[in-house]
C-alpha cells in the first residue's frame, strides 16, 4: 500500500498530539462547568433571589472566554482526519464517520443555538426558557463528549465492521455495536466525570483566592460549597468509572495495561505500583529490574483488572513473545498471520483485475482467514508494538496519585465550609488554589495514558499509525505544527490572561444587573 | 424505511444533504461579510460594537454549519474527505486557520487584558471574512475544476503537486468563485444589519454598501454561470463506470434536469429580489428571500454537480480517479443508518427557527449592547 516515511508518521502525530492536548485543556472546564451554571441558575429561578443571578453570570463569563477557544481548537481535530489521516479516513471513515456526523447535528447545534440565548438572551426570553436554554448548553456538550467518545472507543476497542475487500475499508455492519461498545461507555463516564472534577476545582481554586484576598466573602463561600460537593460526589464516581475502564483495558488492550504498570513479567496475582521510578536502562526482554524504586501493593494489579486476587496478568514480555501456557500468540506470529492477510487481499485484487473469480474466491478465503491479524502484517518487528513505556507509566500514576488527592480536597473543603471554619484554614485554601493547575495536569495525563498507551495502534490492533497517515510530504506537516504551536501557545496565552483579569474584576463587576 | 431504497437512491439523498448544508452554510456566511464591513458600516466605536454583536450572536451557527459540513462529508462521502483533505492540504489547512482566528475573537476584543489589543481581533475578523471566505470558495470552485490527485486500487489517494492544493489559486475560474461567495457575505451581511439593527447611520450605510457589492457580485456571478455553462465537465457511463471528458455536462445537466434549472433561476431571481426590497422599498426584511435564494442556487450548483451520472471531483491526473457520488459514498449500510439520524434535522431546524425567532423579536440598539454587561 505504498511507502509512508517514517518522520511524515511521526510529525502527523505529533501535530495532532498538540491539537488535543490543547483542545483537551478547555473542553472539560465546559463540560464541567455548564452543569455548575446550570445548577445556580436553578437556585437562581427557584429562589428569586437576584444574588443567584449575579453569580451564575459571573461564571457564565468565565465559561464565555474558555468556551470559544474550546471551539477552535475542536474544529481542527475534526479536519485533521482528513488532512492528516486520510488513509485512516478511507479505510475506517465508514464507521468513523458517523459518530462525528452525529455528534455535530445532535449536539454541536444545540450547544451553539442555546448558547447564543443564555448569553445574550437574559432580556429576551422567559426566565424559565433561559433556565432551559442553560441546561440545553450543559447537556448539548456532553452529549457531543459521548458522540467523540464513541468514535474513540471504536479505535480502542473495534466492533461492528467487517473488512470488504471490494472497497479496501472496513464497513459498518452493527451501528448498535458501535454505539453501544462497553469501551465507549467507561470512557465517557470516566472523561465527563473528570471534566466535572476540574470544574470543581475551578470554582474552588476561584473562590480560594478570593477568601485568601478577604474579598467575595459570601460569593465565595456559597460557590465553594456548590463545587466541594459536587466535586465530592463526582469525584467518588469517577473513581468507580476508572475502575471500570483498567477492566476494560484489562481485556481489550493487555499491552496498555501493561505499560501503565511497568509490568513486564506477567503473573498471577500481579501487584499494583502505587509509587515507582522506572529504571531508564531497562531494556525489552533482559533480566534488569524496571524499577529502580517503587510502593507497591500485593495482588492490587490482579484485583483491579479481573476482580480476582490470583488472576494471571500478562507483563510485556508475554504479550511481545508469546506465552503457550497462558495462551497468547506471539506478536512474530500475528504479524506472519497479518502478512498472509495482506498478501491475500493483494491475491485477491490482482484476480479482480484479470476476472479470474476463481482465484478471487480463494483469496478472499484466505484473507477472511487471517483478517483479524490484518494489521499486525504492517508491523515491521514485534517490539513495535510495545507503547513507549516510561511515559505512558508516569502519565498514568499522575493521573491516579492526582485524583486520589482531589477527593481528599473536596471532602476537606466541604467539611471545612460547613463547619464554617474555611476562612481560618488558610493552608486549605491555598491547597484549593494550587490545586487548579493540578487538575489541569490530571486532564491531560489521562488523555497521554489513554493515547500513548495504545501505539503503535491507530485502531486496535487492526491499523498502525505508519498506514493511516497522509501520504504527504513531511515539510507540510512540519510547517503546520508550528503555525497551531504558535497560534495555540498566543491564544492560550491571551486566555489565561483575560480569565486573570475577569476573576481579578469580580462578580462585583455586575452588581447593576 | 430508508432500508428499502436502492443504494443509488440512497447516495444521492446524502448528496442533497451535502448540498443542503453546504447551501445554509453560504446564507449564514453573512456573519462572515458582516466582519469584512466593520469600518464601513460602523463610524463610532459604539456603532462597531452594535454590529459586532448583532454577528456575534450568530457566529457560532455559522461556525456550527461548517464543522457538520465536514462532519457529514466525513459519514457519507469518506473518499472525498480523505482525497481532498488529506492532498489539497494546505487550502484547508488555511481555512481551518481562518477559523481559529475568528473562535476567539469575538469573546477577547472587549476583554480586558486580551494582550493583543482590539485592533488585532478585529483583524483577525477581517481575515476569517475575506481570505477564508474566498479560500472557501477556491475550494468549492475545483468540484467544478478539479484537483491533481490519484486514488490507487484501494482507494488510498495522494496528490501530485507539492503545493498541495495551493495551485487552484491560479485557476481563474476557482478565483472568481471565491470572490462572488465573497462579495455575496457581503450582500447578506448588508441584508442581515439592515433587518436586524435599530440604528439609522448603520442602515444608511449598508444600503449604499449593497449597491456597489450587488454589482460586482453580478459581475462575478455572470462569469461563474456562464463558465459553467460553457465548460467541459466530467461524466461517467452508469455501466462501467468509466470517467470521461463530457462537453458542455452541465449545460446538459441542466437540460436534463428542469426541476434544478428552474431552481436555480427562482434562486436568482428570490436573491435580487430580496435586495431590490431593501434598496428601493421601505420593507426592510429582503435577507429573507434573498436566503431563501441563496440556498436554491447552492442547491442547485451541487445538484449539477453530483447527479446525472457526473463527476463531482474530477482529477486532472487520472480522470479514472475521479470522485462521484458512486464511489465516494459510506456503505449502503452506513448511509442507511445515517438516513435515519437525518430525521432529526426538521427538529434541529425547528429549534434554530423558534430561537432565531425570541432572539431578533426585537431590533438591536446601541443601548441594548452598552447595557449588557457579557457583550462583545
Amino acid at each position: 500500500m505504498g511507502h509512508i516515511d517514517p518522520s511524515l508518521v511521526d510529525w502527523s502525530r505529533a501535530q495532532f498530539a498538540l491539537t488535543a492536548l490543547y483542545h483537551w485543556i478547555f473542553v472539560p472546564l465546559t463540560l464541567g462547568l455548564t452543569f455548575i451554571v446550570a445548577i445556580m441558575e436553578t437556585i437562581y429561578v427557584k429562589t428569586s433571589d437576584e444574588w443567584w443571578k449575579k453569580t451564575t453570570r459571573f461564571w457564565m463569563g468565565l465559561l464565555a472566554i474558555n468556551f470559544a477557544i474550546g471551539l477552535a481548537t475542536g474544529i481542527i481535530m475534526e479536519f485533521e482526519f482528513g488532512t492528516n489521516w486520510s488513509n485512516y479516513s478511507w479505510i475506517v471513515g465508514d464507521i468513523f464517520g458517523a459518530p462525528l456526523a452525529i455528534e455535530g447535528i445532535m449536539a454541536f447545534f444545540m450547544e451553539s443555538t442555546f448558547f447564543a440565548v443564555m448569553f445574550f438572551g437574559w432580556d429576551k426570553v422567559s426566565k424559565r426558557f433561559h433556565l432551559l436554554s442553560t441546561w440545553l448548553v450543559a447537556i448539548g456538550s456532553n452529549l457531543s463528549a459521548l458522540w467523540i467518545l464513541v468514535a474513540n472507543g471504536w479505535m480502542q476497542h473495534p466492533v461492528g465492521m467487517r473488512f470488504n475487500p471490494d472497497t479496501a475499508r472496513n464497513e459498518m455492519v452493527s451501528f448498535w455495536d458501535v454505539l453501544f461498545n462497553p469501551n465507549a461507555y467507561t470512557k465517557f463516564l470516566h472523561t465527563i466525570s473528570s471534566g466535572y472534577v476540574l470544574a470543581s476545582l475551578f470554582v474552588i481554586g476561584v473562590s480560594s483566592w478570593y477568601l485568601l484576598r478577604k474579598r467575595e466573602i459570601k460569593f465565595a463561600k456559597r460557590s465553594i460549597v456548590v463545587a466541594a460537593s459536587f466535586g465530592l460526589l463526582v469525584s467518588l464516581f469517577n473513581l468507580t468509572t476508572g475502575d471500570d475502564s483498567a477492566r476494560q483495558i484489562a481485556v481489550d488492550q493487555p499491552m496498555k495495561l501493561a505499560a501503565m504498570e511497568g509490568l513486564y513479567e506477567g503473573k498471577p496475582g500481579a501487584e499494583i505500583v502505587a509509587f515507582g521510578i522506572l529504571n531508564p536502562d531497562k531494556k525489552l526482554r533482559d533480566s534488569t529490574d524496571p524499577f529502580l524504586f517503587k510502593v507497591a501493593i500485593p495482588e492490587g494489579l490482579s484485583l483491579l483488572s479481573y476482580h480476582r486476587l490470583d488472576a494471571y496478568v500478562p507483563g510485556i514480555h508475554q504479550l511481545v513473545d508469546g506465552s503457550k501456557e497462558h495462551n497468547i500468540l506471539s506478536v512474530a506470529e500475528k504479524m506472519k498471520r497479518g502478512r498472509k492477510a495482506v498478501e491475500a487481499l493483494a491475491a485477491y485484487k490482482v484476480a479482480q483485475k484479470a476476472g479470474d473469480k476463481e482465484a478471487m474466491k480463494q483469496a478472499l478465503a484466505t484473507f477472511r482467514h487471517y483478517s483479524a491479524y490484518l494489521g499486525y502484517g504492517y508491523l515491521k518487528n514485534p517490539e513495535q508494538a510495545v507503547p513507549p513505556v516510561a511515559t505512558t507509566f508516569y502519565a498514568f500514576h499522575t493521573m491516579v496519585g492526582l485524583g486520589t488527592w482531589f477527593i481528599l480536597l473536596f471532602f476537606l473543603i466541604l467539611y471545612a465550609a460547613i463547619t464554617d471554619r474555611l476562612q481560618k484554614l488558610r493552608w486549605l485554601l491555598w491547597a484549593g488554589v494550587i490545586s487548579l493547575p493540578l487538575g489541569y495536569v490530571a486532564q491531560e495525563a489521562g488523555w497521554i495514558t489513554a493515547e500513548v498507551g495504545r501505539q503503535p495502534w491507530a485502531i486496535q490492533d487492526m491499523l498502525p499509525v505508519g498506514m493511516a497517515t497522509s501520504n504527504l510530504s513531511t515539510s507540510p506537516v512540519m510547517l503546520t505544527f508550528w503555525l497551531f504551536a504558535i497560534l495555540f501557545t498566543a491564544l492560550l496565552i491571551a486566555e489565561v490572561k483575560i480569565m486573570t483579569a475577569q476573576i481579578k474584576i469580580g462578580p462585583k463587576e455586575h452588581d447593576h444587573v | 424505511m430508508f432500508e428499502k431504497l436502492s443504494y443509488l437512491t440512497l447516495q444521492e439523498y446524502w448528496w442533497f444533504l451535502i448540498g443542503l448544508l453546504g447551501a445554509l452554510f453560504v446564507f449564514m456566511t453573512f456573519v462572515q461579510g458582516g466582519q469584512t464591513l466593520l469600518y464601513r458600516l460602523g463610524k463610532s466605536e459604539a456603532e462597531r460594537d452594535l454590529i459586532v454583536n448583532a454577528l456575534g450572536r450568530k457566529w457560532e451557527l455559522t461556525f456550527t454549519t461548517l464543522v457538520m459540513f465536514g462532519g457529514a462529508l466525513f459519514a457519507a462521502f469518506p473518499l472525498f474527505y480523505a482525497v481532498s483533505f488529506g492532498g489539497a492540504y494546505y487550502v484547508w489547512m488555511a481555512i481551518l486557520f481562518c477559523f481559529i482566528l475568528q473562535a476567539v475573537a469575538y469573546e477577547y476584543r472587549k476583554k480586558p487584558g486580551n494582550l493583543y489589543g482590539e485592533r488585532t481581533y478585529e483583524i483577525f475578523l477581517f481575515i476569517n471574512g475575506s481570505l477564508g471566505i474566498i479560500l472557501i470558495g477556491i475550494a468549492l470552485g475545483t468540484l467544478f475544476t478539479g484537483g491533481h490527485f490519484v486514488v490507487n486500487d484501494n482507494h488510498l489517494s495522494h496528490w501530485t503537486r507539492s503545493s498541495y492544493g495551493l495551485e487552484a489559486v491560479l485557476n481563474p475560474f476557482n478565483v472568481a468563485f471565491g470572490l462572488m461567495l465573497f462579495f455575496l457575505a457581503r450582500i447578506l451581511a448588508a441584508l442581515y444589519l439592515i433587518d436586524t439593527v435599530d440604528e439609522a447611520a448603520i442602515i444608511a450605510r449598508a444600503r449604499s454598501v449593497l449597491k456597489i457589492e450587488t454589482i460586482l457580485f453580478l459581475i462575478l456571478f455572470l462569469y461563474v454561470a456562464g463558465s459553467i455553462v460553457s465548460m467541459s465537465g466530467y461524466g461517467y457511463d452508469p455501466q462501467t463506470f468509466k470517467v470521461a471528458i463530457v462537453p458542455h455536462k452541465f449545460m446538459h445537466n441542466l437540460v436534463a434536469m428542469p426541476l434544478v434549472a428552474a431552481s436555480l433561476l427562482l434562486g436568482a431571481v428570490l436573491l435580487l429580489v430580496g435586495i431590490g426590497m431593501d434598496l428601493f422599498t421601505r420593507y426592510d426584511k429582503g435577507i429573507w428571500p434573498a436566503g431563501l435564494g441563496v440556498v436554491l442556487v447552492v442547491l442547485s450548483l451541487f445538484s449539477i454537480l453530483g447527479y446525472n451520472h457526473t463527476v463531482f471531483y474530477p482529477s486532472l491526473d487520472d480522470p479514472q480517479s475521479s470522485l462521484t457520488i458512486r464511489n465516494a459514498s459510506g456503505s449502503r449500510y452506513t448511509l442507511v443508518a445515517m438516513s435515519y439520524v437525518s430525521l432529526m434535522v426538521p427538529l434541529v431546524l425547528g429549534y434554530i427557527i423558534a430561537v432565531w425567532r425570541a432572539m431578533n423579536r426585537h431590533k438591536m440598539t446601541l443601548q441594548e449592547v452598552e447595557n449588557d454587561p457579557h457583550h462583545y
